[in-house]
């Protein structure tokens, strides 16, 4: 899923101090899972808000709601009718999620409410881990499931380096070494031949591209 | 203008080679390299010199390897991936060449959250074991990645780090085997204070005959104090410093522990002497170049060769 984190209420309060009529609009899916701009997060975001305009003495009125997905045309097309009658949208999705409304409602501000974050996984609650960059050639199979370009603070295909110690990072004491993993998992599955191997360069077009990247698929076209 | 690089001839002709470090100052600075240069001259083979070390900015190591070879010493240009992506990479090592410059050192380098520019990027668009493949493949093969033809191709001795004291152990002696099967050609080791440690790793390497592929050079760093002893072992990643080793330098009276440490460096260097498929040292005497006359004197290692 995309990750993300609600930026801090002040930051919140002076990026909506212009407006006097806020939607404010949460996204189902990724940040929802993320309990950072779900349902729950949408409602709290909106009573500190209504709160402390009424402690400020300032005029504000919001509404709530939440889509299912804000990157979805179909989705987005719920704010139909609705939009307009409020000056500003304060959007809880990822920074997909915020583009893409503005793009339906281009004369709108569509203001973040998170920092979007990175792709991760729940590793328990309250816990989420980064572990892919969407590098656009995934080669898990050979690092034992265990991605180096994410996980690895130096990208190592042919890793670990130096400064791996008792299993942990010399980035960060608290973040295993990704190599460390791969090394005991690949040995674990008798397969440490994968280690002899010497990783060409990777093929980091897939990644950065020529700027922004898109998947076109005709058989899902109509 | 050197055609050859001494520690390749050093290390060819069967001697046993003794290269040392050097740092680049914080500044725009020709005398300081200059002055470390002079204290090394005539007791090493080889100048390493590194390249933004820790992640801290300095003068270039190109620019300060152009600087000793102009005073007559045989520069090791250390290249880390942290900074610069492939395009750069190889324009300095045409680079380098053209300067006659005849060494490089491939290294991943410090993270730069280590240094004092915490907010830059780390490119890592290779890593070190793919840019000795580069270096190889310009130099033997006259292409550069992607096998377009560079004409005339760089002409370097290739060199990279190994670290037999960091984690998994038994993994060190594979990723050895992988630098070797990039194209590496000579090694320097992380600073031996584990002899022990060393020993086995050096049986794993004649295990799988690595030692007689690649040069190695024993990493030694002379311990200032006992202070610096604990501060390695208690806060640097990847460094192994005995208990025994400590107690030794505390045994000493403060004025009496740097000729202590020198005294272990000498004592090392023998040790390794005595090793099979160990072609040579190298002096990390962190800003402290004075010690490396010293310790080269006293293990014996003089006069330096003249191949």
């Amino acid at each position: 899923m995309i990750t993300a984190e609600r930026k801090p209420l002040d930051e919140i309060i002076a990026m909506i101090l212009p407006f006097k009529k806020v939607l404010v609009v949460g996204c189902a899916s990724c940040v929802g899972e993320c309990a950072a701009g779900g349902e729950k997060e949408v409602g709290l975001l909106g009573s500190a808000l209504r709160m402390d305009a009424r402690m400020t003495t300032k005029e504000l009125e919001t509404r709530e709601m939440t889509l299912e997905r804000q990157c979805v045309y179909e989705f987005i097309d719920r704010l139909t009718g609705l939009i307009d009658q409020y000056d500003a949208v304060l959007s809880l999705a990822c920074g997909a999620g915020v583009q893409a409304v503005a793009e339906v409602f281009p004369n709108i501000p569509i203001l973040p409410a998170l920092n979007t974050s990175f792709l991760g996984q729940t590793k328990e609650a309250g816990l989420w881990l980064e572990n892919c960059r969407g590098c656009g050639d995934c080669r898990l199979h050979l690092f034992a499931d265990i991605c180096p370009v994410t996980r690895c603070a130096k990208q190592i295909f042919n890793g670990p380096c130096g400064g791996s110690q008792d299993g942990k990072c010399e980035v960060n004491p608290e973040t295993p070494c990704a190599w460390h993993l791969i090394v005991t998992r690949l040995e674990d599955r008798n397969q440490l031949d994968l280690l002899e191997e010497v990783y060409a360069p990777a093929d980091w077009s897939k990644k950065e591209g020529a700027g922004p990247r898109k998947i076109v698929r005709e058989d899902q076209q109509n | 203008m050197k055609i050859e690089s001494q520690l390749k001839n050093v290390l060819a002709a069967g001697r046993f080679a003794v290269t040392a470090e050097c740092g680049p100052p914080k500044g725009a600075d020709p005398e300081a390299v200059i002055k470390k240069g002079r204290i090394l001259k005539g007791y090493v083979d080889s100048v390493n010199v590194t390249d933004n070390q820790t992640g801290v900015v300095r003068l270039s190591s190109l620019a300060a390897c152009v600087l000793l070879l102009q005073e007559g010493l045989d520069p090791v240009l250390q290249m880390v991936v942290r900074d610069r992506n492939r395009i750069a990479l190889q324009s300095d090592l045409l680079g380098a060449s053209t300067l006659g410059i005849r060494n490089v050192l491939c290294l991943s380098g410090d993270h730069q959250s280590f240094g004092n520019q915490t907010q830059a990027i780390g490119v890592f668009d290779l890593d070190s074991i793919q840019l000795i493949q580069t270096v190889r493949r310009m130099r033997d093969e006259g292409q550069i990645i992607g096998g377009e033809a560079v004409s005339p191709p760089p002409y370097l001795f290739i060199g990279a780090a190994a670290n037999p004291f960091a984690d998994p152990f038994f993994y060190r002696v594979i990723r050895l085997a992988k630098k070797v099967k990039a194209g590496t050609e000579f090694i320097q080791t992380q600073c031996i204070y584990n002899l022990d440690r060393f020993k086995e790793w050096m049986s794993q390497v004649r295990d799988r005959g690595l030692h007689e592929k690649v040069y190695i050079l024993g990493g030694i760093t002379p311990l200032k104090s006992a202070k610096m002893a604990e501060y390695i072992k208690n806060q640097v990643a990847g460094m192994d410093i005995p208990e025994p080793l400590i107690r030794r330098m505390k045994s000493v009276p403060a004025k009496g522990q740097r000729k202590e440490g020198i005294k272990i460096s000498i004592e090392t260097i023998q040790a390794l002497k005595e090793m099979e498929g160990v072609h040579g040292v190298h002096i990390m005497a962190i800003e402290w170049e004075e010690a490396v006359p010293q310790v080269v004197e006293q293990a014996g290692l003089m006069p330096r060769p003249t191949v």
